[in-house]
Protein backbone atom coordinates (compact mmCIF):
# COMPACT_ATOMS: atom_id res chain seq x y z
CA UNK A 1 0.00 0.00 0.00
CA UNK A 2 1.56 3.38 -0.98
CA UNK A 3 1.71 6.02 1.90
CA UNK A 4 -0.39 9.18 1.59
CA UNK A 5 1.79 12.32 1.01
CA UNK A 6 1.44 14.97 3.58
CA UNK A 7 3.24 18.49 2.62
CA UNK A 8 3.88 20.79 5.68
CA UNK A 9 4.78 24.82 6.50
CA UNK A 10 6.62 24.65 3.35
CA UNK A 11 7.95 27.86 2.43
CA UNK A 12 10.54 28.53 -0.34
CA UNK A 13 12.71 31.93 -0.73
CA UNK A 14 15.27 33.06 -3.65
CA UNK A 15 17.02 36.02 -2.68
CA UNK A 16 14.57 36.88 0.39
CA UNK A 17 12.00 37.23 -2.25
CA UNK A 18 9.46 34.92 -0.82
CA UNK A 19 8.16 32.93 -4.18
CA UNK A 20 6.25 29.89 -1.40
CA UNK A 21 4.82 30.85 1.12
CA UNK A 22 3.98 28.41 4.23
CA UNK A 23 1.89 25.58 1.73
CA UNK A 24 0.95 22.76 3.48
CA UNK A 25 -1.40 20.02 2.28
CA UNK A 26 -1.88 16.35 2.02
CA UNK A 27 -3.09 13.40 -0.28
CA UNK A 28 -3.75 10.01 0.08
CA UNK A 29 -3.18 6.69 -1.97
CA UNK A 30 -4.63 7.04 -5.82
CA UNK A 31 -4.39 10.85 -6.50
CA UNK A 32 -4.19 12.95 -9.52
CA UNK A 33 -3.64 16.35 -8.64
CA UNK A 34 -3.51 19.06 -10.81
CA UNK A 35 -1.35 21.83 -8.98
CA UNK A 36 -2.50 25.20 -10.56
CA UNK A 37 -1.96 28.71 -10.60
CA UNK A 38 -1.05 31.92 -12.45
CA UNK A 39 2.62 32.25 -14.10
CA UNK A 40 5.25 33.45 -11.09
CA UNK A 41 2.52 31.62 -8.79
CA UNK A 42 5.51 29.25 -7.46
CA UNK A 43 3.95 26.16 -9.00
CA UNK A 44 7.33 24.65 -10.07
CA UNK A 45 9.21 26.10 -6.92
CA UNK A 46 6.85 24.07 -5.16
CA UNK A 47 6.78 20.92 -6.99
CA UNK A 48 10.85 21.15 -6.77
CA UNK A 49 11.07 22.30 -2.78
CA UNK A 50 9.11 19.09 -2.16
CA UNK A 51 11.92 16.98 -3.34
CA UNK A 52 14.18 18.94 -1.53
CA UNK A 53 15.65 19.94 -4.97
CA UNK A 54 16.00 23.39 -4.37
CA UNK A 55 16.63 24.54 -0.78
CA UNK A 56 13.54 25.11 1.58
CA UNK A 57 13.19 28.22 3.84
CA UNK A 58 11.43 25.81 6.43
CA UNK A 59 8.53 23.17 6.10
CA UNK A 60 8.86 19.27 5.24
CA UNK A 61 7.62 16.54 3.29
CA UNK A 62 6.43 13.61 4.43
CA UNK A 63 5.51 9.73 2.96
CA UNK A 64 3.72 7.92 5.47
CA UNK A 65 6.01 7.95 8.37
CA UNK A 66 8.77 8.75 5.66
CA UNK A 67 10.86 11.35 4.39
CA UNK A 68 11.55 12.06 1.40
CA UNK A 69 15.35 11.25 1.44
CA UNK A 70 14.41 7.71 2.70
CA UNK A 71 11.57 7.66 -0.20
CA UNK A 72 14.09 8.87 -3.20
CA UNK A 73 13.72 5.50 -5.31
CA UNK A 74 10.14 5.45 -5.07
CA UNK A 75 10.14 9.28 -6.92
CA UNK A 76 9.86 9.72 -10.95
CA UNK A 77 10.45 13.52 -11.81
CA UNK A 78 9.27 14.58 -15.43
CA UNK A 79 11.30 18.10 -15.86
CA UNK A 80 9.79 20.76 -18.01
CA UNK A 81 11.08 20.33 -21.51
CA UNK A 82 12.95 23.69 -21.80
CA UNK A 83 15.29 22.39 -19.05
CA UNK A 84 16.57 18.94 -21.17
CA UNK A 85 19.19 19.32 -23.56
CA UNK A 86 17.89 17.69 -26.83
CA UNK A 87 21.23 17.64 -28.51
CA UNK A 88 22.05 15.02 -26.52
CA UNK A 89 23.84 12.10 -27.28
CA UNK A 90 21.01 9.35 -26.35
CA UNK A 91 18.28 7.79 -28.34
CA UNK A 92 14.78 6.98 -27.11
CA UNK A 93 14.99 3.65 -26.07
CA UNK A 94 18.28 4.35 -23.46
CA UNK A 95 16.51 7.76 -22.69
CA UNK A 96 13.82 5.38 -21.19
CA UNK A 97 16.25 2.96 -19.95
CA UNK A 98 17.47 5.67 -17.28
CA UNK A 99 14.25 5.09 -15.70
CA UNK A 100 15.77 1.21 -14.10
CA UNK A 101 18.98 3.20 -12.77
CA UNK A 102 17.29 3.81 -9.88
CA UNK A 103 16.82 0.77 -8.38
CA UNK A 104 19.76 -0.88 -10.13
CA UNK A 105 22.21 0.80 -7.70
CA UNK A 106 25.76 1.48 -8.19
CA UNK A 107 27.67 -0.82 -9.67
CA UNK A 108 25.90 -2.42 -11.20
CA UNK A 109 24.50 -2.14 -14.90
CA UNK A 110 20.95 -2.40 -16.46
CA UNK A 111 19.97 -6.29 -17.08
CA UNK A 112 18.15 -7.98 -20.32
CA UNK A 113 14.49 -7.65 -17.88
CA UNK A 114 15.32 -4.09 -17.50
CA UNK A 115 15.88 -3.65 -21.47
CA UNK A 116 12.61 -5.62 -22.15
CA UNK A 117 10.76 -3.61 -19.26
CA UNK A 118 11.88 0.04 -20.61
CA UNK A 119 10.45 -1.63 -23.97
CA UNK A 120 7.71 -2.27 -22.74
CA UNK A 121 6.74 1.23 -21.03
CA UNK A 122 8.26 3.14 -24.34
CA UNK A 123 5.46 0.26 -25.87
CA UNK A 124 2.84 1.86 -23.42
CA UNK A 125 3.13 5.55 -24.55
CA UNK A 126 2.97 4.21 -28.01
CA UNK A 127 6.49 5.15 -28.81
CA UNK A 128 8.45 1.52 -29.32
CA UNK A 129 8.95 2.02 -33.43
CA UNK A 130 10.78 5.80 -32.70
CA UNK A 131 13.19 3.45 -30.20
CA UNK A 132 16.68 4.66 -32.37
CA UNK A 133 15.69 7.93 -32.97
CA UNK A 134 17.76 10.31 -31.47
CA UNK A 135 15.43 12.37 -29.04
CA UNK A 136 16.18 15.95 -30.46
CA UNK A 137 14.32 14.05 -33.97
CA UNK A 138 10.91 13.65 -32.07
CA UNK A 139 8.38 16.08 -31.83
CA UNK A 140 7.37 18.14 -28.87
CA UNK A 141 4.50 15.59 -27.84
CA UNK A 142 6.84 12.60 -28.76
CA UNK A 143 9.00 13.34 -26.05
CA UNK A 144 7.07 14.27 -23.46
CA UNK A 145 5.26 10.91 -23.89
CA UNK A 146 9.18 9.00 -23.66
CA UNK A 147 9.88 11.30 -21.05
CA UNK A 148 6.81 10.07 -19.01
CA UNK A 149 8.00 6.27 -20.66
CA UNK A 150 10.82 6.55 -18.61
CA UNK A 151 8.93 7.66 -14.96
CA UNK A 152 6.80 4.50 -15.65
CA UNK A 153 10.22 1.90 -15.76
CA UNK A 154 11.07 3.18 -12.82
CA UNK A 155 7.69 1.72 -11.41
CA UNK A 156 7.34 4.14 -8.16
CA UNK A 157 4.85 5.01 -6.34
CA UNK A 158 4.89 9.45 -6.57
CA UNK A 159 4.85 11.25 -9.72
CA UNK A 160 5.88 14.58 -10.11
CA UNK A 161 5.34 16.17 -13.78
CA UNK A 162 6.26 20.13 -15.08
CA UNK A 163 4.06 21.04 -16.99
CA UNK A 164 3.68 17.96 -19.26
CA UNK A 165 1.20 19.69 -21.74
CA UNK A 166 2.83 22.90 -23.04
CA UNK A 167 3.27 22.49 -26.55
CA UNK A 168 2.26 19.22 -27.25
CA UNK A 169 -0.41 17.69 -30.19
CA UNK A 170 -3.24 16.73 -28.61
CA UNK A 171 -2.87 12.50 -29.56
CA UNK A 172 -0.09 13.08 -26.92
CA UNK A 173 -1.77 14.58 -24.76
CA UNK A 174 -4.66 12.38 -24.87
CA UNK A 175 -2.16 9.22 -24.52
CA UNK A 176 -0.39 11.50 -21.51
CA UNK A 177 -3.59 11.74 -19.57
CA UNK A 178 -4.47 8.64 -20.02
CA UNK A 179 -2.02 6.48 -18.36
CA UNK A 180 -1.76 9.34 -15.73
CA UNK A 181 -5.37 8.18 -14.63
CA UNK A 182 -4.34 4.21 -15.01
CA UNK A 183 -1.46 5.02 -12.34
CA UNK A 184 -4.19 6.81 -10.40
CA UNK A 185 -6.64 3.77 -10.56
CA UNK A 186 -3.98 1.29 -9.39
CA UNK A 187 -3.22 4.36 -6.26
CA UNK A 188 -0.25 5.73 -6.74
CA UNK A 189 0.02 9.65 -6.47
CA UNK A 190 0.71 11.87 -8.94
CA UNK A 191 1.06 15.77 -9.14
CA UNK A 192 1.22 17.62 -12.25
CA UNK A 193 1.92 21.24 -12.39
CA UNK A 194 -0.68 22.72 -15.17
CA UNK A 195 -1.72 26.31 -16.05
CA UNK A 196 -4.17 25.34 -18.79
CA UNK A 197 -7.61 26.14 -16.49
CA UNK A 198 -9.85 24.97 -19.31
CA UNK A 199 -9.09 21.24 -19.10
CA UNK A 200 -8.93 21.06 -15.42
CA UNK A 201 -12.17 19.37 -14.30
CA UNK A 202 -11.89 16.56 -16.98
CA UNK A 203 -8.19 16.11 -16.12
CA UNK A 204 -7.97 15.74 -12.67
CA UNK A 205 -9.42 14.92 -9.62
CA UNK A 206 -8.08 17.33 -6.82
CA UNK A 207 -6.11 20.38 -7.32
CA UNK A 208 -3.76 22.64 -5.31
CA UNK A 209 -4.07 26.06 -5.82
CA UNK A 210 -1.97 28.58 -5.22
CA UNK A 211 -0.18 32.02 -5.49
CA UNK A 212 2.71 32.01 -3.84
CA UNK A 213 0.18 31.27 -0.61
CA UNK A 214 -1.76 28.20 -0.79
CA UNK A 215 -5.44 29.38 -1.93
CA UNK A 216 -6.93 25.99 -1.34
CA UNK A 217 -6.38 22.17 -1.83
CA UNK A 218 -8.76 19.31 -1.89
CA UNK A 219 -10.85 17.88 -4.30
CA UNK A 220 -11.39 19.35 -7.78
CA UNK A 221 -15.25 20.31 -7.04
CA UNK A 222 -14.17 22.09 -4.02
CA UNK A 223 -11.37 24.18 -5.21
CA UNK A 224 -12.55 25.16 -8.87
CA UNK A 225 -14.67 27.80 -7.39
CA UNK A 226 -15.11 31.64 -8.69
CA UNK A 227 -14.19 33.23 -5.51
CA UNK A 228 -11.35 30.88 -5.39
CA UNK A 229 -9.84 31.61 -8.41
CA UNK A 230 -10.38 35.61 -8.47
CA UNK A 231 -8.03 34.90 -5.27
CA UNK A 232 -5.77 33.27 -7.40
CA UNK A 233 -5.23 34.99 -10.37
CA UNK A 234 -6.65 38.33 -8.52
CA UNK A 235 -6.95 40.73 -11.72
CA UNK A 236 -5.41 39.20 -14.47
CA UNK A 237 -8.05 36.55 -14.65
CA UNK A 238 -11.11 37.12 -16.75
CA UNK A 239 -12.80 34.34 -17.17
CA UNK A 240 -15.81 35.11 -19.20
CA UNK A 241 -13.54 36.63 -21.43
CA UNK A 242 -10.99 33.88 -21.87
CA UNK A 243 -14.54 31.51 -22.31
CA UNK A 244 -14.03 29.56 -19.77
CA UNK A 245 -16.60 27.50 -18.23
CA UNK A 246 -16.77 26.67 -14.36
CA UNK B 1 59.62 4.37 -41.60
CA UNK B 2 62.51 5.86 -39.98
CA UNK B 3 59.62 7.22 -37.53
CA UNK B 4 58.84 3.44 -36.69
CA UNK B 5 62.55 2.84 -36.97
CA UNK B 6 63.21 5.42 -34.53
CA UNK B 7 60.71 4.49 -32.61
CA UNK B 8 61.76 0.62 -32.05
CA UNK B 9 65.25 2.27 -31.24
CA UNK B 10 65.22 5.29 -28.65
CA UNK B 11 64.09 4.81 -25.02
CA UNK B 12 62.79 8.19 -25.22
CA UNK B 13 60.67 8.14 -28.43
CA UNK B 14 58.65 4.59 -26.71
CA UNK B 15 57.95 6.64 -23.47
CA UNK B 16 56.94 10.10 -25.46
CA UNK B 17 54.54 7.76 -27.66
CA UNK B 18 53.00 5.85 -24.81
CA UNK B 19 52.16 8.91 -22.30
CA UNK B 20 51.10 10.93 -25.35
CA UNK B 21 48.84 8.37 -26.39
CA UNK B 22 47.76 7.53 -23.15
CA UNK B 23 46.72 11.74 -22.86
CA UNK B 24 45.06 10.97 -25.87
CA UNK B 25 42.58 8.54 -24.23
CA UNK B 26 41.51 10.12 -21.10
CA UNK B 27 41.45 13.57 -22.45
CA UNK B 28 38.95 12.26 -25.36
CA UNK B 29 37.32 10.61 -22.29
CA UNK B 30 36.45 13.09 -19.85
CA UNK B 31 36.27 15.69 -22.24
CA UNK B 32 32.89 14.18 -23.76
CA UNK B 33 31.34 14.54 -20.06
CA UNK B 34 32.74 18.39 -20.23
CA UNK B 35 31.48 19.01 -23.69
CA UNK B 36 28.22 17.63 -22.97
CA UNK B 37 27.80 19.67 -19.46
CA UNK B 38 28.95 22.84 -20.93
CA UNK B 39 32.19 23.04 -18.88
CA UNK B 40 34.51 23.75 -21.71
CA UNK B 41 35.67 26.77 -20.01
CA UNK B 42 36.09 25.54 -16.74
CA UNK B 43 38.54 22.67 -18.41
CA UNK B 44 40.19 25.55 -19.99
CA UNK B 45 39.83 27.20 -16.45
CA UNK B 46 41.61 24.06 -14.70
CA UNK B 47 44.37 23.28 -16.92
CA UNK B 48 45.59 27.17 -16.58
CA UNK B 49 45.16 27.49 -12.81
CA UNK B 50 47.56 23.96 -12.18
CA UNK B 51 50.39 26.45 -12.73
CA UNK B 52 51.21 27.76 -9.33
CA UNK B 53 50.60 24.05 -8.20
CA UNK B 54 53.58 23.20 -10.59
CA UNK B 55 55.58 25.81 -8.98
CA UNK B 56 55.55 25.20 -5.42
CA UNK B 57 55.95 21.98 -6.03
CA UNK B 58 59.32 22.27 -7.72
CA UNK B 59 60.25 24.88 -4.86
CA UNK B 60 59.56 22.49 -2.36
CA UNK B 61 60.92 19.83 -4.55
CA UNK B 62 58.20 17.71 -4.37
CA UNK B 63 56.58 15.53 -7.55
CA UNK B 64 54.29 18.60 -9.33
CA UNK B 65 51.76 16.02 -8.96
CA UNK B 66 50.80 17.53 -5.58
CA UNK B 67 50.82 21.53 -6.17
CA UNK B 68 48.71 20.83 -9.34
CA UNK B 69 46.18 18.05 -7.53
CA UNK B 70 45.32 21.30 -4.70
CA UNK B 71 45.66 24.10 -6.84
CA UNK B 72 43.47 22.49 -9.35
CA UNK B 73 40.95 21.40 -6.87
CA UNK B 74 40.99 24.75 -4.87
CA UNK B 75 40.40 26.56 -8.56
CA UNK B 76 37.27 24.56 -8.60
CA UNK B 77 36.08 25.19 -5.27
CA UNK B 78 36.44 28.38 -5.24
CA UNK B 79 34.35 29.40 -8.83
CA UNK B 80 31.65 27.28 -7.18
CA UNK B 81 31.51 29.45 -4.00
CA UNK B 82 31.85 32.40 -6.19
CA UNK B 83 29.34 31.81 -8.83
CA UNK B 84 26.51 30.36 -5.96
CA UNK B 85 26.97 33.23 -3.04
CA UNK B 86 27.30 36.03 -5.29
CA UNK B 87 26.20 37.48 -8.27
CA UNK B 88 28.34 37.13 -10.47
CA UNK B 89 27.76 34.74 -13.47
CA UNK B 90 29.62 31.27 -13.82
CA UNK B 91 31.61 32.46 -16.32
CA UNK B 92 32.82 35.62 -15.27
CA UNK B 93 33.77 33.67 -12.09
CA UNK B 94 35.22 31.13 -14.13
CA UNK B 95 37.89 33.98 -15.62
CA UNK B 96 37.77 35.75 -12.51
CA UNK B 97 39.94 32.79 -10.91
CA UNK B 98 41.87 30.97 -12.96
CA UNK B 99 43.15 34.36 -14.48
CA UNK B 100 44.47 34.87 -10.75
CA UNK B 101 45.78 31.35 -10.34
CA UNK B 102 48.05 31.91 -13.91
CA UNK B 103 49.47 34.93 -13.28
CA UNK B 104 50.55 33.85 -9.69
CA UNK B 105 51.80 30.79 -11.42
CA UNK B 106 53.66 32.94 -14.02
CA UNK B 107 55.42 34.61 -11.45
CA UNK B 108 56.55 32.00 -9.34
CA UNK B 109 57.56 30.05 -11.97
CA UNK B 110 59.69 32.79 -13.36
CA UNK B 111 61.14 33.27 -9.92
CA UNK B 112 61.63 29.63 -8.98
CA UNK B 113 62.92 28.50 -12.24
CA UNK B 114 64.15 29.28 -15.40
CA UNK B 115 62.57 30.37 -18.76
CA UNK B 116 62.76 27.27 -20.31
CA UNK B 117 60.90 25.32 -17.81
CA UNK B 118 57.94 27.80 -18.39
CA UNK B 119 57.80 27.56 -21.84
CA UNK B 120 57.89 23.45 -21.16
CA UNK B 121 55.13 23.70 -19.26
CA UNK B 122 53.16 26.21 -21.34
CA UNK B 123 53.52 24.35 -24.23
CA UNK B 124 54.29 20.71 -23.73
CA UNK B 125 57.69 19.01 -24.67
CA UNK B 126 56.60 15.27 -24.60
CA UNK B 127 60.39 14.42 -26.06
CA UNK B 128 61.53 15.48 -22.71
CA UNK B 129 59.10 12.65 -20.67
CA UNK B 130 60.72 10.83 -17.77
CA UNK B 131 60.20 7.22 -17.03
CA UNK B 132 58.84 8.44 -13.35
CA UNK B 133 56.05 10.65 -15.71
CA UNK B 134 55.37 7.99 -17.90
CA UNK B 135 53.95 5.97 -15.11
CA UNK B 136 52.15 8.74 -13.38
CA UNK B 137 50.65 9.16 -16.84
CA UNK B 138 50.00 5.37 -16.77
CA UNK B 139 48.61 4.85 -13.52
CA UNK B 140 46.63 8.46 -13.58
CA UNK B 141 44.93 7.03 -17.13
CA UNK B 142 43.76 3.86 -15.65
CA UNK B 143 42.50 5.59 -12.72
CA UNK B 144 40.15 7.82 -14.55
CA UNK B 145 39.41 5.24 -16.79
CA UNK B 146 38.22 3.09 -14.47
CA UNK B 147 36.49 5.61 -12.36
CA UNK B 148 34.13 6.55 -15.50
CA UNK B 149 33.45 2.85 -16.30
CA UNK B 150 32.41 2.02 -12.81
CA UNK B 151 30.35 5.41 -12.68
CA UNK B 152 29.32 5.15 -16.04
CA UNK B 153 25.19 5.20 -15.29
CA UNK B 154 25.86 8.08 -12.61
CA UNK B 155 27.34 10.28 -15.12
CA UNK B 156 25.21 9.50 -17.89
CA UNK B 157 22.11 10.57 -15.97
CA UNK B 158 23.76 13.71 -14.20
CA UNK B 159 25.23 15.31 -17.49
CA UNK B 160 21.58 14.28 -19.36
CA UNK B 161 19.05 15.13 -16.73
CA UNK B 162 20.28 16.29 -13.60
CA UNK B 163 16.83 17.08 -12.06
CA UNK B 164 15.80 13.48 -12.16
CA UNK B 165 19.12 12.41 -10.83
CA UNK B 166 18.49 14.53 -8.28
CA UNK B 167 15.09 13.39 -7.96
CA UNK B 168 15.92 9.72 -7.07
CA UNK B 169 18.92 10.63 -4.88
CA UNK B 170 22.20 10.63 -6.60
CA UNK B 171 24.36 13.39 -4.99
CA UNK B 172 24.66 15.48 -8.03
CA UNK B 173 27.35 18.20 -6.58
CA UNK B 174 29.61 15.26 -5.57
CA UNK B 175 29.53 13.86 -9.49
CA UNK B 176 30.35 17.82 -10.09
CA UNK B 177 33.46 17.94 -8.17
CA UNK B 178 34.48 13.70 -8.85
CA UNK B 179 34.58 15.10 -12.43
CA UNK B 180 36.07 18.30 -11.54
CA UNK B 181 38.81 15.94 -9.55
CA UNK B 182 39.24 13.78 -12.71
CA UNK B 183 39.62 17.16 -15.22
CA UNK B 184 42.57 18.38 -12.60
CA UNK B 185 44.24 14.87 -12.84
CA UNK B 186 43.94 14.52 -16.90
CA UNK B 187 45.33 18.39 -17.14
CA UNK B 188 48.70 17.42 -14.64
CA UNK B 189 48.84 13.98 -16.83
CA UNK B 190 48.65 16.30 -19.86
CA UNK B 191 51.50 18.62 -18.45
CA UNK B 192 54.08 17.66 -20.37
CA UNK B 193 52.22 16.26 -23.47
CA UNK B 194 50.45 19.29 -24.63
CA UNK B 195 51.00 21.73 -21.77
CA UNK B 196 48.88 24.21 -20.02
CA UNK B 197 47.71 26.36 -22.56
CA UNK B 198 46.49 23.90 -24.55
CA UNK B 199 45.08 20.61 -23.14
CA UNK B 200 41.64 22.36 -23.69
CA UNK B 201 41.98 21.70 -27.15
CA UNK B 202 42.63 18.20 -26.49
CA UNK B 203 39.56 18.01 -24.07
CA UNK B 204 37.15 19.70 -26.16
CA UNK B 205 38.16 19.01 -30.06
CA UNK B 206 37.88 14.59 -29.95
CA UNK B 207 34.82 14.60 -27.91
CA UNK B 208 33.51 17.74 -30.17
CA UNK B 209 34.31 15.94 -33.12
CA UNK B 210 32.98 11.99 -31.63
CA UNK B 211 29.32 14.26 -30.90
CA UNK B 212 29.35 14.94 -34.54
CA UNK B 213 29.42 10.93 -35.54
CA UNK B 214 27.11 9.81 -32.86
CA UNK B 215 23.66 9.63 -30.94
CA UNK B 216 25.49 7.53 -28.03
CA UNK B 217 27.49 8.37 -25.32
CA UNK B 218 29.15 5.19 -24.75
CA UNK B 219 30.27 5.18 -28.80
CA UNK B 220 31.00 9.06 -28.36
CA UNK B 221 33.38 7.93 -25.39
CA UNK B 222 35.14 5.51 -27.33
CA UNK B 223 35.26 7.97 -30.42
CA UNK B 224 36.84 10.83 -28.31
CA UNK B 225 39.65 8.66 -26.87
CA UNK B 226 40.52 6.80 -29.99
CA UNK B 227 40.16 10.47 -32.06
CA UNK B 228 42.65 12.03 -28.85
CA UNK B 229 44.97 8.53 -29.37
CA UNK B 230 45.30 9.08 -33.26
CA UNK B 231 45.90 12.92 -32.44
CA UNK B 232 48.68 12.53 -30.34
CA UNK B 233 50.47 10.19 -32.80
CA UNK B 234 50.23 12.60 -35.51
CA UNK B 235 51.57 15.25 -33.31
CA UNK B 236 54.35 13.48 -31.87
CA UNK B 237 55.55 12.57 -35.62
CA UNK B 238 55.22 15.55 -36.94
CA UNK B 239 56.75 17.21 -33.52
CA UNK B 240 59.64 14.89 -34.26
CA UNK B 241 60.07 14.94 -37.54
CA UNK B 242 60.38 19.23 -37.75
CA UNK B 243 61.36 19.47 -34.02
CA UNK B 244 58.28 21.93 -33.17
CA UNK B 245 56.90 22.00 -29.55
CA UNK B 246 54.26 19.16 -29.75
CA UNK B 247 51.44 20.61 -27.51
CA UNK B 248 50.78 23.29 -30.59
CA UNK B 249 51.17 20.17 -33.29
CA UNK B 250 49.01 18.02 -31.46
CA UNK B 251 46.28 20.62 -31.16
CA UNK B 252 46.48 21.23 -35.27
CA UNK B 253 45.89 17.80 -35.16
CA UNK B 254 42.77 17.21 -33.31
CA UNK B 255 41.64 20.60 -35.36
CA UNK B 256 42.59 18.91 -38.42
CA UNK B 257 40.13 15.61 -37.25
CA UNK B 258 37.47 18.39 -36.07
CA UNK B 259 37.67 19.72 -39.67
CA UNK B 260 37.12 16.60 -41.29
CA UNK B 261 34.01 15.56 -39.01
CA UNK B 262 32.28 18.80 -39.60
CA UNK B 263 32.26 18.51 -43.37
CA UNK B 264 31.48 15.32 -43.82
CA UNK B 265 30.23 13.68 -40.93
CA UNK B 266 27.18 11.23 -42.19
CA UNK B 267 24.20 13.10 -40.25
CA UNK B 268 25.79 16.33 -38.90
CA UNK B 269 28.50 17.25 -41.56
CA UNK B 270 27.78 20.37 -43.78
CA UNK B 271 29.00 19.22 -46.99
CA UNK B 272 26.48 15.75 -46.17
CA UNK B 273 23.77 17.87 -45.27
CA UNK B 274 24.67 20.04 -48.69
CA UNK B 275 24.51 16.52 -50.90
CA UNK B 276 21.34 14.92 -48.93
CA UNK B 277 19.23 18.30 -49.85
CA UNK B 278 20.66 18.38 -53.25
CA UNK B 279 19.50 14.83 -53.96
CA UNK B 280 16.00 15.24 -52.25
CA UNK B 281 15.44 18.38 -54.87
CA UNK B 282 16.50 16.12 -57.91
CA UNK B 283 14.34 13.40 -56.87
CA UNK B 284 11.83 16.68 -56.72
CA UNK B 285 12.18 17.92 -60.27
CA UNK B 286 12.11 14.10 -61.51
CA UNK B 287 9.14 13.75 -60.08
CA UNK B 288 7.32 16.83 -61.57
Amino acid sequence: MIDSITVNNISVSYDDNEVVKDVSFSFGPGSLIGVLGPNGAGKSSLLQAMLGLIPRDHGNVRLGSHSIDEMRKQIAYVPQRSNIDWNFPIIVKDTVLLGTYPKTGLFRRPKKEDKEWSMECLRQVGMEEFAKRQIGELSGGQQQRVFLARALAQKADYFFLDEPFVGIDVSSEEVIIDILRQLKNSGKIVFVVHHDLSKVRSYFDELVLINKELIDAGPVNKVFQRDNMAKAYQRELMLEGLGVSM
Amino acid sequence: MDFIHDLMTYGFLQKAFATSIMVGIICGVIGCFIVLRGMALMGDAISHAVLPGVAISYMLGINFFYGAVATGILTAFGIGAISQNSRIKNDAAIGLVFSAFFALGIILITRAGSATDLTQILFGNVLSVRSSDMWLTLIIGAFVVLVVIMFFKELLVSSFDETMAAAYGLKTRMIHYTIMFLLTLVTVASLQTVGVILVVSMLITPASTAYLLTNRLSVMVVLAAFFGALSSVIGLYFSFLYNLPSGPVIALATTSLFCLAFLFAPKQGIVSKKIRIMSKRKEATAKS
